[in-house]
């Protein structure tokens, strides 16, 4: 078993034109930059991989991470329930120009329908979004005398993923509020690729404190002292 | 016009009724100040969607963390006995009717309790959030709001006009003029301010004011 990857331009490198993309985090917190911007660099030198889905809790902060990908003209859909931010122009403009697609979801089915994906469990019924425009065209049915939603499963072909430790058989732990959506993106994936800010040897990660159990885990490389998207953000800014 | 509460006034108000020992969830903006009122001496346990219970207030500055932060992006502390879960957890505490309050803005309520929070309609960027599982689960849905438009037009609606967050959600709604509790699909006035007669009130409130017992003058301090 060898999930280490020497680099995170390796860790990336079969991501395709077109792939469904998960990336864990929500607004700065547990933003995976250094992956998201080993991807931008890949698509600006060579073209590829463009005309991606990208599925995340917003759409882009500023110029960096997701921002980074609508900005670099990579991305034709983004799956989220809130897609403004401080700074949300890279998305605003191209989603406002017809050229960028949205699929809003609330937050709670968008987390549950990715839990679905990685649960193999192809649908489910939520009260979230009863009698709403957002529940317009799916099946409703009663349940104990009160209504609901049909959503269905939401999988993707990667998830980009940021976790403070990493063991070498892919047994992650993570920091604070940076978790969110990550532990339920790692399961969704085909291919959930990891960086952490340390890889440590199995066994190092007490059993009792595994967040997401490596069986979820296919690539991990190390990326020391990681860009902070909201730190990055406001070093900018100053 | 009529003399009414401040924001900071009508988030005490709302704060006031929040039991010791309960689980809140505090939307985004405006609803976040009502912790700021909580009574001395009852504990309330604060959830934010992004995966926390317990936090506190925020961090001086120069010393926040970004990865501890609340919904609103905002960094927050940490209270003794905090703990952080994964997003299907948080929101499963939400429809899991887990939350015993949940506090939200709105452009418009309905009085049989549809809320309307989430779009002024076509011609931005729509952006839903965590508002309309919110308003399904937590045992009351309250709603803070001014009792009318900023050009004076009813947000107490016989039916909402906006799209809606959720039907049949509210519990409660403390007004910048009045409380009043929806039950039966009926707005049942609680309490008003002792200024303005129920008259004036109903004629500020599209959907009728039911009155059952007593009508309470609605008493905020200086805050």
């Amino acid at each position: 078993m060898n999930k280490i990857s020497p680099s995170v331009e390796d860790a990336v490198s079969d991501i395709r034109d077109g792939m469904v993309v998960m990336i864990g985090g929500f607004g700065g917190a547990g933003a995976p930059i250094e992956l998201i911007h080993a991807l931008v660099e890949r698509y600006k030198k060579t073209g590829s991989p463009g005309r991606l889905t990208v599925v995340n809790n917003n759409a882009g902060n500023g110029a960096v991470g997701i921002a980074a990908m609508i900005y670099a003209g990579m991305v034709a859909k983004m799956v989220c329930s809130f897609p403004r931010s401080s700074d949300p122009k890279a998305f605003t403009e191209r989603y406002l120009a017809g050229e960028i697609e949205l699929e809003l979801v609330p937050q709670g089915t968008l987390a549950e329908r990715i839990r679905a994906g990685g649960a193999g469990i192809p649908a489910f019924y939520t009260p979230t979004s009863f009698g709403t425009l957002v529940a317009e065209g799916k099946p409703v049915a009663e349940f104990d005398g009160r209504k609901y939603v049909q959503e269905r499963w939401l999988k993707a072909d990667v998830a980009l993923i940021k976790a403070e430790l990493a063991d070498k058989k892919g047994n992650l732990t993570y920091h604070k509020a940076a978790r969110n959506f990550s532990p339920l993106m790692a399961t969704a994936a085909a291919v959930t690729i990891v960086q952490a800010s340390r890889i440590t040897e199995p066994g190092e990660i007490d059993p009792e404190h595994v967040v997401t159990p490596g069986i979820f885990v296919n690539r991990i490389v190390e990326v020391v002292d990681p860009k902070q998207e909201e730190a990055l953000l406001r070093e900018v800014t100053k | 016009m009529t003399a009414k509460l401040t924001n900071a006034q009508i988030a005490w108000r709302a704060a006031q009724d929040i039991p010791d020992g309960a689980y809140v969830n505090l939307g985004i903006g405006f609803p976040e100040m009502v912790a700021k009122f909580k009574p001395k001496g009852r504990q309330v346990i604060y959830h934010t969607e992004n995966g926390i219970l317990d936090f506190g207030e925020a961090p001086p500055a120069g010393e926040e963390d970004w990865d501890l932060i609340n919904a609103g992006k905002k960094a927050v502390t940490l209270n003794p006995g905090a703990s952080f879960f994964h997003h299907a957890d948080s929101f499963a505490m939400v429809r899991g009717s887990h939350l015993d309050v949940a506090i939200l803005g709105a452009y418009e309520v309905a009085e049989n309790g549809d809320l309307a929070n989430w779009s002024t309609g076509p011609g931005s960027v729509p952006a839903v959030g965590g508002a309309m599982d919110l308003v399904h689960g937590a045992k009351r849905v309250c709603v803070i709001t001014d009792h009318t438009t900023k050009d004076g037009r009813p947000k107490l609606l016989k039916e909402c006009r906006l799209p809606l967050t959720g039907v049949g959600c509210v519990t409660t709604v403390y007004t910048s003029l009045a409380v009043v509790d929806i039950v039966n699909a009926r707005f049942v006035l609680r309490e008003k301010l002792a200024t303005i007669s129920l008259d004036e009130l109903q004629a500020l409130t599209e959907a009728t004011l039911v009155v059952e017992g007593t009508v309470k003058d609605l008493v905020v301090p200086e805050v």
